[in-house]
């Protein structure tokens, strides 16, 4: 019976899970979207990992509002990173023509950092405090979404170090 | 135990004939491809070629969605 739990076990945790509040954000380093540099993910600011693609119609939606986020929490302590999923990046590239991003925009076309993250759905964001573990994690989005977030850094920034 | 071990090997086996694949949500943009639409696929821009021809209108045959993996 034993050998059985164990076995069971074993075969649920290769099939992986998503990576959950409290967990240490799993590290990686990818380009930007114009492969004009490399990021590596380093704990130290309160970053909001967000996930998207030109193609998820919430990600759309969302867009105005996280750079409201980046702009009005300003880049000394907080930082946005965002990362596309897109296999074409001329698709993420004419996406972005909407918008004045002031933030980095990595690629991942592979999805490799997304199956790290085992993203639920799409778009799918995390919120990671200065010791890169995962203080939130946001999956989909809503009008109205982005208020509790917004609280919830908020708090990370005025909590003692 | 041997046994459980042999079934589950079998089941694994049987479930791996019939192709079956899971989409990650960050892989559903090829959903939204027009050769994944389930009916006329490749066909379509032909079909509508010929159907718009015989009408003499277009459009109304499409449907909004873009494959997203959200909640």
């Amino acid at each position: 019976m034993r050998k059985t739990t164990a076995l069971i076990m074993l075969l649920a945790s290769a099939l992986g899970h998503a990576a959950a509040e409290g967990d240490a954000a799993p590290l990686f380093t990818l380009p930007s979207l114009d492969d004009s540099e490399v990021y590596s993910l380093a704990p130290g600011k309160i970053i909001y990992l967000d996930f998207w693609a030109s193609w998820c119609a919430p990600c759309r939606a969302s867009f105005p509002e996280v750079i409201a986020l980046q702009n009005s929490m300003g880049s000394d302590r907080f930082e946005v990173i965002a990362v596309t999923v897109d296999e074409n990046r001329a698709a993420a590239i004419k996406f972005l023509r909407h918008y004045d991003v002031p933030y980095q925009i990595l690629s991942d076309p592979e999805g490799v950092v997304a199956g790290q993250y085992a993203l639920p759905g799409m778009p799918t964001s995390f919120v990671i405090d200065q010791k890169g573990s995962i203080s939130l994690r946001h999956s989909g989005f809503k009008p109205g979404d982005m208020s509790s977030i917004r609280l919830h850094i908020q708090e990370l920034l005025e909590a003692p170090l | 135990m041997k046994v459980l071990l042999i079934r589950s090997l079998f089941l694994g086996y049987l479930l791996s004939l019939t192709g079956c694949e899971s989409v990650q949500p960050w892989e559903r943009g090829r959903l939204a491809k027009p050769e994944m639409q389930l009916s006329e696929g490749l066909n379509s821009p032909l079909y509508h070629q010929v159907y718009d021809s015989k009408e003499a209108s277009s459009g109304g045959s499409g449907a909004a969605g873009a494959g997203c993996g959200c909640n």
